[in-house]
């Protein structure tokens, strides 16, 4: 699933790890999921979304409007 | 996990878990080895228990992978470790299944049912490699 997470922490000055520690989750989940290699579950979605003051459709691109 | 340079609570719970496994499961191999040498036609309770105690902590170390997976909240870890159980569950299930049969028809010699943990923690080394091979840094 396409996301706009790699761009949003740019665009705040974060390492991932940065990100990784206020998400509490692993440097590797944040890498995983900014790559597209992972997608969150709901929950672990809206916890990025809230941390960015977004929606969660402003930080993650449907599949079905991707096409 | 509030540092990732760090392990998480559950990590680190299961590396403790499986190091004590490990190290008894050492001692007590050690030990059976010793008491069979002594007794070689022992069938005594002790020689049982004496039998039963390497295989009761490898066990363990199946009982804390389970545990580690209860536990760890980072759901992307938790996965990486199914993962890597599948892999290692296929590779085990796959070699005894194809074993057995070369057995069964005397085109192999016979290979104690033990080696299938045995082999089913290599899978498990196996597949850390395929998450590293298809998920790159991220694994």
């Amino acid at each position: 699933m396409t996301n706009r997470l790699r761009d949003l922490r740019g665009d705040r000055g974060w390492s991932q790890q940065h990100l990784a520690e206020l998400l509490e989750v692993s440097r590797q989940s944040v890498n995983a999921i900014e790559t597209g290699r992972y997608d969150p579950s709901l929950p672990l979605a809206f916890r990025i979304a809230e941390l960015f003051e977004l929606a969660i459709e402003d930080v993650f691109v449907s599949p079905a409007k991707e096409k | 996990m509030a540092n990732p340079t760090t392990k998480s609570p559950a990590q680190r719970r299961y590396n403790m878990g499986i190091l004590g496994c490990s190290t008894g499961y050492a001692a007590a191999l050690f030990g059976a080895t010793a008491y069979f040498g002594n007794h070689p036609d022992a069938r005594s309770v002790t020689a049982y228990a004496a039998a039963i105690m390497p295989a009761l902590l490898i066990i363990g170390m199946f009982f804390v992978i389970g545990r580690y997976l209860v536990e760890e909240r980072d759901e992307y870890q938790r996965i990486l470790m199914v993962r890597q159980t599948l892999v290692a569950s296929g590779l085990a299930l796959s070699l005894a299944t194809l074993w057995g049969f070369l057995e069964s028809f005397d085109l192999a010699p016979h290979v104690d049912a033990y080696w299938l943990a045995v082999v089913w923690f290599a899978g498990l080394g196996l597949g850390a490699c395929v998450n590293r091979l298809t998920l790159g840094r991220a694994a």
